[in-house]
C-alpha cells in the first residue's frame, strides 16, 4: 500500500452507478480527519445516460483548481470511463476497476482489476459496486485510516436510507479483501 | 450547524442566505444554479419564509423589487442569461435605492452560451447591470467557504447602503463540494430598521414611496449625485482583497473567483521553479481594489480570467503603464490549466531575464 501525500482521484463510469457518491464518501474521509477537501462533478448534458465522473482531492495545504488533470488515482466503473482517462494519469498513478465491465487494453501496465459488480451482485449488496471499488481504492492508496473510511458512511448515508449503512460498510469491507 | 461539512457552494449560497435572515426567495430555473434555488425550495417553508418558482427571471427580479420596497431581506439567483433579463428591475431597484441579494451562478456566453463554467459576466457586472448611472457592490468568492460568507455579508451591505449586491460566482464554485463552517443564525429582531419601507402606518406618518421615475431632471441629478457620494463610502470602507505571496513577486498574477483558483497552483509551481510570481486576487470587483494592486511594485502583470479579457481593463487602469499587463484566459466554459498559466509565467520571466 502506498500512502499518497495528495490524493487526486477521478471516479468516472455511467450516469447512475453512483460515481458521485462513491466520490463523497472519498470526500468526507478526508473532512472527519481534518484534510483541505475538494469534490467536483462533471455536470451538463452528459449526465443524463451518458458518463459521469467527479474529481475529489484530499490535501493538507489549500488547493488550487479542483479539477484533477492528471490523477494519481482512478476509479474506473465502465470502459469508455477507462479509456477517457487511463491516458492522464500521473506516473505510478493506481488504477481500480471493475473488471466484470472493463477489459484493459496492453497498455495497463499496473491496474487493481476487480470483479465488483459481481462481489457486489452475489453478497446481496445490489449497486453498491461503486463502494465496493471505493474499498479497493483504499486498500491500495489508503488515503485515510480504516475506521475513518466507515464513519464516512455514517455521514453520507441520508438518515431516510439508514438501512443501507451496514450494506455500505459490508461493500467497503468486500473491496478491500478483494484488492489485497 | 458551526460544525464543517462539506456543501456544494450553491447550498452553501442558500443556507447562508437564510442565516442572514432572508425570507424571500424569487428565483427561475437555469443551470448551473439550480441547487440554490432547490435549496431554498425546500428549506423556506420550513422556517416560513416564501420560495416562489416565477413565470420568468423578469417576473422574479420584480417581485424582488416589492419585497424588498416592503423591508424585507429578500434575493433572487440565476445564470448569465438569466441575470441579462433580470437588468431591468436590477436597474429599477438601484434607482430606488432598494437592497437585495442578486447571485449570477455563470456560464459561457454570450447569448444561450454553454452550461459550463465561466467568468464572461465581469463587465456586465461591474459596469452594465442595467441602463443609467450606477453601480452595484460585487462580490467574487473563490471557495465554498467565501460562497456562504460573502452571501451573508452581502446582506448587511445592501442594507447599510441601500443598494442590490451581486455575488458573482460560476459553474465550478457552484458545483464543487468543499467543507465549510456555516455563519451563525442571525436574530431576526436584530435586523437593522427600515424606516423607509413601504409597510402600512395607520396615517401615522408621510406614506412611502419606492420609485425610480423622476421626471424633474433637477430632481434626478440630486438623486444620482446622493447615491455616488454613498458609492464613495463604499470604495472607502468595502474594498477587500487577498494577496498570495506577492511581497517579493516579480510577476504578480491577477486573478478573481474560480481562475484564482487555477493560478494559485499556477504560482506554487512557478515558485518551485524559482520564479517569483504572487497571486492578486480582488473579491471586491466593484470597488476594485486598484489601490492595492497599484502599490504592488511588481516587474510584469498577468491577468488570467474564464474569459476573452475583461478585468484585464481594470488592471490596466490600476498598473497605469507602470509595467507591462498581458492576459491569458480561455472561454465559452473551456478551464485554463495550471501548466497553461505556468507556461505563461515561464514566458513573461524569460522577458524579464533579458
Amino acid at each position: 500500500m502506498i500512502m499518497a501525500e495528495q490524493l487526486e482521484a477521478v471516479l468516472a463510469g455511467f450516469g447512475g452507478q453512483g460515481v458521485l457518491f462513491a466520490g463523497k464518501v472519498v470526500a468526507y474521509a478526508g473532512l472527519i480527519e481534518g484534510r483541505e477537501v475538494s469534490w467536483l462533478p462533471s455536470y451538463g448534458p452528459e449526465m443524463r445516460g451518458g458518463t459521469a465522473n467527479c474529481s475529489v482531492t484530499l490535501a493538507d495545504d489549500p488547493i488550487g483548481s479542483p479539477l484533477v488533470i492528471h490523477p494519481n488515482a482512478l476509479v474506473a466503473m465502465n470502459q469508455p470511463s477507462f479509456e477517457k482517462f487511463l491516458p492522464e494519469m500521473a506516473p505510478d498513478g493506481v488504477v481500480v476497476y471493475d473488471s466484470i465491465l472493463i477489459t484493459p487494453g496492453e497498455d495497463l501496465k499496473a491496474g487493481c482489476g476487480i470483479p465488483a459488480s459481481k462481489i457486489a451482485e452475489e453478497a446481496g449488496l445490489d449497486g453498491l459496486m461503486n463502494i465496493v471499488l471505493v474499498g479497493a481504492l483504499w486498500a491500495k492508496m489508503g488515503f485515510c485510516k480504516r475506521e475513518t473510511l466507515d464513519e464516512a458512511i455514517d455521514r453520507c448515508v441520508p438518515a431516510s436510507k439508514a438501512a443501507l449503512i451496514e450494506k455500505n460498510k459490508l461493500a467497503l469491507k468486500l473491496g478491500i479483501e478483494a484488492a489485497q | 450547524m458551526t460544525e464543517k461539512t462539506l456543501m456544494k457552494g450553491n447550498e452553501a449560497i442558500a443556507e447562508a442566505a437564510l442565516r442572514a435572515g432572508c425570507r424571500h426567495f424569487f428565483g427561475y430555473p437555469i443551470t448551473p444554479q439550480t441547487e440554490l434555488a432547490a435549496y431554498m425550495s425546500k428549506q423556506m417553508p420550513r422556517i416560513g419564509g416564501t420560495y416562489l418558482q416565477a413565470e420568468s427571471e423578469i417576473a422574479a427580479v420584480n417581485m424582488l423589487y416589492g419585497a424588498s420596497a416592503a423591508g424585507a431581506r429578500a434575493m433572487t439567483s440565476s445564470s448569465s442569461p438569466g441575470i441579462s433579463l433580470k437588468t431591468e428591475g436590477i436597474s429599477y431597484m438601484a434607482g430606488a435605492d432598494l437592497p437585495a441579494v442578486i447571485v449570477n451562478v455563470q456560464r459561457g456566453g454570450p447569448g444561450l452560451g454553454s452550461i459550463q463554467p465561466s467568468q464572461s459576466d465581469y463587465f456586465q457586472a461591474t459596469r452594465a447591470m442595467g441602463h443609467g448611472d450606477f453601480y452595484l457592490p460585487v462580490l467574487a468568492p473563490s471557495t465554498v467557504q467565501e460562497m456562504a460568507d460573502l452571501t451573508y455579508a452581502a446582506f448587511d451591505m445592501a442594507d447599510e447602503y441601500r443598494t442590490p449586491v451581486v455575488i458573482l460566482a460560476d459553474g465550478l464554485l457552484g458545483q464543487m463540494m468543499e467543507p465549510v463552517i456555516m455563519p451563525e443564525k442571525r436574530d431576526l429582531s436584530t435586523l437593522p430598521a427600515k424606516p423607509w419601507a413601504t409597510t402600512g402606518h395607520g396615517h401615522g406618518r408621510a406614506h412611502n414611496i419606492a420609485n425610480s421615475l423622476h421626471l424633474d431632471p433637477q430632481k434626478l441629478c440630486e438623486e444620482n449625485q446622493e447615491r455616488f457620494q454613498r458609492y464613495e463610502v463604499i470604495k472607502g470602507k468595502e474594498v477587500r482583497v487577498e494577496t498570495y505571496l506577492t511581497d517579493d513577486a516579480d510577476i504578480v498574477v491577477a486573478a478573481f473567483g474560480a481562475a484564482a483558483r487555477i493560478v494559485r497552483s499556477a504560482v506554487n509551481a512557478a515558485r518551485e521553479k524559482g520564479i517569483r510570481a504572487g497571486l492578486f486576487r480582488p473579491i471586491t470587483l466593484w470597488p476594485y481594489p486598484a489601490e492595492a494592486l497599484s502599490s504592488l511594485g511588481a516587474e510584469a502583470f498577468l491577468t488570467v480570467e474564464f474569459n476573452m479579457g475583461q478585468m484585464v481593463e481594470d488592471v490596466r487602469l490600476a498598473v497605469n503603464g507602470a509595467a507591462p499587463v498581458s492576459f491569458f484566459g480561455k472561454c465559452g466554459g473551456v478551464i485554463p490549466t495550471p501548466d497553461e498559466v505556468l507556461q505563461q509565467i515561464e514566458q513573461i520571466a524569460e522577458g524579464l531575464g533579458e
